[in-house]
């Protein structure tokens, strides 16, 4: 285990539906600055997990802990505001705006949120900070374009400038490449791999190949208990996950 | 283009765009009574659509808006003797005040069910103010609001002459259309579109959606509570159908024509619907059913609205970009 306190940590979280155990005594700690992939088969409880850590809804029971302070049942809202940000696995975009506006929005919570009388035009830095994260993502020549008129990749890529839009110092990514073509998922592993480098990144990724190679730690989830924790080779080597994943075919 | 610059021109000053319409607007319309009832229900419309075309929620209710800014407005003068901008004061804060009731009751529900919860409410405003007759006149209606003459900055208007009881009620109007004008401008109207757009995104990037849509609900309660209190002193009488549900469905239908979500769509689907019944009740008493055609027309060829579908069209030309929001 690394040293430091975790970012986030996780404890005793389970989560129910009804009689359905989704999370059982979940148990977790994620290091400040390392890119952190959650996996597991089908089934596992993983976004369910993603749902407990971004804030979607508070777990049954157990704590979540954001660099030492309680944020269990904290109102969603609150999540980006702490630092917090995440994208979702069904791409969740401002449909009708353009790209620059969806960017736009999101980047001005932190200025003006109920601000009645101010024109938006006036928030240049606003403008501007939202042309640098479309370029960031690679974006930039779309940026009038409608977010429904945009290749699915593409509303992946700006909901990632979105969910920068609000500086987050953490950010939760559920399967960042689900549904895209091996093209899209080269540029959004660069994307994934650009971004660890500035800020702690938890993912939550069905595809065990493709996180190996990409990230520093691996929570291994199953039946919505926590089944490993290890860097890749010592998760690739794990007798436990073998069988699981070997098992499943 | 040509036509693209003049119509993103009229997009960038869209307020004076409306307010010049409407300074020469009675000289071309059959009768001054029309127009002013053509501005006070554009200026409904308008209110509405800032909920239901700007924030997606549409509501079923909003007669409790236009009924209580007109019966607090017309109470204020026949019971209370106020001046009568002390009274169109009462009326605007009367409708925002039953609309931070209404709407912290509403906005916890979504969709359909947003629609059911202000319709039910609006009905009990209804009834509330049918039972309350010692101070409402009931089924007759509030009668005797009676402002003859109006003092503003030294001037005397004569009230009663339909040409300037227009133009004093354009200067309201004119004013409430500059506000919401600023308000889709601001920040706040950025808020108030990402959650139209998708409500769990909105939460997401920290904008607190339930205070957002509570404060966009009052603020269009206001302004068509302005509406409302304007008509009582054209009317000089409040009818008690003001707070019937129809004339909830009255917004509805006036937005839809014109094209919701857009600046001048509710403006212009006024002004059809209250022309096309005029002309309609003059060769049928079955004028709804005139209206109701061509609404149906409208939901199914075009629904865009009148103004959305000429933008559309425009746009698909490669004409006026800016104008079409």
């Amino acid at each position: 285990m690394s040293s430091g306190t975790p970012i986030l940590e996780v404890e005793n979280v389970t989560q129910r539906f009804g009689n359905f155990v989704a999370l059982n005594q979940v148990s977790v700690a994620f290091q400040p600055g390392k890119l952190t992939a959650i996996i597991g088969p089908n089934g596992a409880g993983k976004s369910t997990f993603f749902n407990v850590l971004s804030g979607a809804f508070a777990p049954t029971s157990g704590r979540v802990r954001f660099q030492g302070r309680d944020i269990t049942g904290l109102a969603q809202h609150e999540f980006a505001r702490i630092g917090i940000a995440k994208s979702f696995q069904i791409t969740n975009v401002f449909k009708q705006l353009s790209a620059h506006e969806n960017v736009r929005v999101a980047a001005q919570m932190r200025e003006a949120r109920f601000e009645l009388l101010r024109p938006r035009a006036s928030l240049r830095s606003l403008i501007d900070k939202a042309d640098h994260l479309l370029e960031r993502v690679g974006l930039a020549a779309l940026r009038d374009k409608t977010a429904a008129d945009l290749a699915h990749g593409q509303q992946r890529a700006l909901e990632i400038a979105m969910a920068l839009a609000s500086d987050p110092v953490l950010l939760l990514m559920d399967e960042p490449t689900a549904g895209m073509s091996p093209e899209e998922t080269t540029v959004m592993m660069g994307l994934i791999s650009a971004l660890a480098a500035e800020r702690t990144l938890v993912l939550v990724e069905h595809k065990m190949k493709l996180v190996m190679g990409l990230c520093e730690r691996l929570i291994v989830l199953h039946h919505g208990e926590f089944l490993a924790e290890g860097t890749p080779d010592e998760i690739r080597n794990n007798a436990h996950v073998r069988r699981v994943y070997l098992g499943e075919g | 283009m040509d036509i693209s610059r003049t119509l993103n021109l009229i997009a960038r000053h869209r307020v004076g765009a409306v307010i010049a319409c409407l300074l020469v607007f009675p000289l071309v319309m059959p009768y001054e009574a029309l127009a002013i009832n053509i501005l006070i229900f554009g200026l409904y419309a308008v209110g509405f659509n800032l909920l239901f075309g700007y924030t997606g929620m549409l509501s079923f209710g909003h007669a409790a808006f236009l009924g209580v800014g007109s019966y607090l407005c017309g109470i204020a003068i026949v019971s209370g003797g106020w001046p009568w901008w002390a009274a169109i004061a009462a009326g605007v804060a009367a409708s925002a005040a039953v609309g931070v009731v209404i709407g912290y009751l509403a906005i916890r529900t979504r969709g359909i069910y947003f629609s059911m919860v202000t319709l039910a409410l609006g009905q009990i405003v209804y009834y509330a103010f049918y039972k309350a007759e010692r101070w409402t006149g009931g089924e007759n209606g509030l009668r005797g609001i009676r402002v003859e003459t109006i003092q503003l900055l030294g001037w005397q208007l004569n009230f009663v002459d339909p040409l300037t009881k227009y133009y004093v009620i354009l200067a309201f109007v004119a004013a409430a259309l500059w506000l919401v004008s600023r308000i889709l401008n601001s920040p706040f109207g950025a808020v108030i579109e990402a959650i139209r757009e998708n409500e769990k995104r909105t939460a997401a990037c920290g904008y607190d959606v339930a205070r957002a849509k509570l404060l966009v609900f009052v603020l269009s309660a206001a302004i068509c509570g302005l509406a409302g209190a304007l008509r009582a002193l054209h009317l000089s009488i409040v009818p008690i159908d003001s707070l019937h549900y129809l004339q909830s469905g009255q917004a509805v239908m006036m937005c839809l024509l014109g094209g919701m979500g857009s600046f001048f769509g509710p403006f212009i689907g006024a002004a059809v619907f209250l022309y096309l019944e005029d002309v309609a009740t003059s060769f049928t008493s079955h004028w709804m059913a005139v209206v109701g055609l061509i609404f149906m027309v409208f939901v199914l060829f075009f629904p865009r609205g009148i103004w959305g579908s000429l933008m559309h069209g425009l746009k698909r030309h490669g004409l006026g970009k800016e104008a079409a929001s």
